[in-house]
């Protein structure tokens, strides 16, 4: 890291080496601000940010199948496994953040463990609805046909089941992406942390706002990209 | 792959659930010959559609045996046994995912067919039930109800099965196009003449479409196994003749035509003339508007062919 981390305490010394008017008055955005720290601030920032949301995101969807495979499978797993993500996603996420300090110290796991465990809830009740969804006439008929159990699930419950599960997928992104800005609590990584750094630096505007526009912007770009998956992936969905 | 008809036997085919008393299919015995199409009809609780799915296996015989051409249905496999045989719903049942070549093509595929042979095959259905080539690239929610269940047909028939099981297939479909549908579908089987079984709770349909008809009453029971013309004329006993109606009598009437019967070799001058492909109904109620006592019956040429009295008709 180029800028310090300030974990407890400690006098905050804003470096005001080369700063401009308007950094000295703190002015709502200041370009010169964000010329000069754009590369030592903000985009090693970003590129924290999607790689804690890509692993937090990957890994949840690689739980939450699992856990929805089994919960589809054997309904009576489908209760519990529903109640355990709802008590997760319940946990305030700054309680979680320190809660997990003790068990998995002060780093990434800390944070991807709590990011996936949020990711969860979405992930695996959008994935139970969506295999729930499909109507019961296409798979009897597929039977009826002579697809085996496995040829069923792969060939028409799975890809009718598609369209919710990629929405849960655009939500838990989204979220994700939003929630991880608070992961600068604990380790000094993501768009949280120039956020932090600013308000700790007398509420240096252009900062915060600068890092909040791009998680803003991230979230966004996500959303549309899996957006635009979805369309690709499902085309038939949008015919209704 | 068959590509004949071939002939279906029950034998004693039987369906007891544990948790329900008494069976669903009682010793059901009857043979549907190779291409003729066998409804079953009956009240609800009659087991038809238990009957219907006792042939590809989506439920499993208690007891007793069903043969397709002469062998067991439980000597195959059963995957392999029901991509053998044509399966048609009343909720159609497309895959709303594929388009609808995807969707005729669905058993092919299994089978192992190469991609342009199913193009080809799908192209060639779409045409048998009367829908244009387009539809091929169509995803199922754009079709209408009626569209759907033809292309329900077409899929069933996309592997050219020897036989075909159909489960209220236009049950779900407004009056008008049914007929058109059934009209179409029989159109079809003088082409392809495949073993059908036809499960309906309308004895109408079931008189319309049937070579044979199976009422089954309460528990699975077979009451009556004939042609629709015996079993009008004479039901075995009270439970068919109210299952066909009172009016049974005029329903006998509408399966024969003027050009069945035996005419008296008169000119009948004066009388007023019908052509030989009416039914007998159409023509009772003709004589009875017009206060006449007989007609002169005329071939498609128009020539008169005999005269056809009152008591003919209902001879």
């Amino acid at each position: 890291m180029t800028r310090g981390w300030h974990v407890a305490g400690g006098p905050v010394i804003p470096s005001f080496g080369r700063s401009s008017a308007c950094e000295r008055s703190n002015g709502w955005f200041c370009t010169d601000w964000l010329q000069h720290h754009w590369g030592d601030t903000l985009q090693p920032a970003l590129v924290q940010h999607i790689e804690l949301t890509l692993i937090a995101v990957g890994i949840g969807f690689a739980i939450a199948s699992g856990l929805a495979l089994v919960g589809f499978r054997w309904q009576l797993f489908d209760a519990p496994f529903g109640a355990f993500s709802d008590f997760l996603y319940t946990i305030p996420s700054l309680a979680l953040f320190q809660l997990l300090v003790p068990i998995t110290g002060i780093g990434v796991p800390t944070v991807e463990v709590a990011l996936v465990s949020y990711t969860l809830f979405i992930l695996y009740r959008n994935m139970i609805a969506g295999l729930k969804s499909v109507p019961e006439e296409a798979i009897e008929v597929a039977r009826g046909m002579g697809f085996t159990r496995l040829q069923t699930f792969v060939k028409v419950e799975l890809p009718l089941a598609a369209p919710a599960v990629i929405a849960g997928l655009r939500i838990a992104t989204v979220s994700t992406i939003s929630i991880a800005t608070v992961a600068a609590f604990i380790i000094p990584q993501g768009l949280g942390e120039p956020i932090f750094t600013g308000i700790q630096q007398n509420l240096f505007r252009t900062e915060i706002l600068a890092a909040g526009m791009l998680a803003v912007l991230l979230g966004l770009t996500a959303d549309g990209l899996l957006a635009l998956l979805q369309r690709v992936v499902t085309p038939w969905s949008r015919i209704r | 792959m068959p590509t004949e008809a071939a002939e279906l036997v029950f034998d004693e085919a039987t369906k007891v659930y544990p948790s329900r008393e008494g069976a669903a299919v009682d010793r059901l015995s009857l043979t549907v010959p190779a291409g003729d199409i066998c409804v079953l009809v009956g009240p609800s609780g009659g087991g038809k559609t238990t009957a219907l799915k006792l042939v590809n296996r989506l439920i499993p015989l208690t007891s007793g045996d069903i043969r397709i051409d002469g062998a067991s249905i439980l000597e195959h496999d059963v995957v392999e046994l029901r991509r053998s045989i044509g399966y048609v719903i009343q909720q159609v049942g497309l895959f709303p995912h594929m388009t609808i070549e995807a969707n005729i093509g669905t058993v092919p595929k299994l089978l192992g067919r190469p991609r342009s042979w199913i193009k080809t095959r799908s192209a060639e259905l779409l045409e048998l039930v009367g829908l244009d080539p387009s539809y091929a690239k169509r995803f199922p929610a754009q079709l209408s109800g009626g569209e759907r269940q033809r292309i329900g047909l077409a899929r069933a028939l996309a592997a050219n099965p020897s036989l075909m099981l159909m489960d209220e297939p236009f049950g779900a479909i407004d009056p008008i196009v049914r007929a058109r549908l059934q009209d179409e579908f029989l159109r079809l089987q003088q082409e392809l003449r495949k073993t059908v079984v036809f499960v309906t709770h309308d004895i109408d349909e079931a008189i319309k479409v049937g070579d044979r008809i199976a009422i089954l009453r309460e528990g699975g029971r077979l009451a009556q196994y004939d042609t629709p013309q015996r079993i009008l004329e004479r039901p075995v006993d009270d439970f068919v003749a109210d299952f066909v109606g009172r009016d049974r009598a005029l329903k006998a009437l509408a399966l024969r035509k003027l050009g069945d019967l035996e005419l008296s070799p008169a000119t009948g001058d004066g009388l007023p003339r019908l052509a030989a492909d009416t039914s007998l109904r159409d023509a009772l109620a003709f004589l009875v508007a017009e206060r006449r006592d007989a007609l002169v019956v005329t071939g498609t040429d128009g020539a008169p062919l005999g005269v056809a009295r009152r008591e003919d008709l209902l001879r």
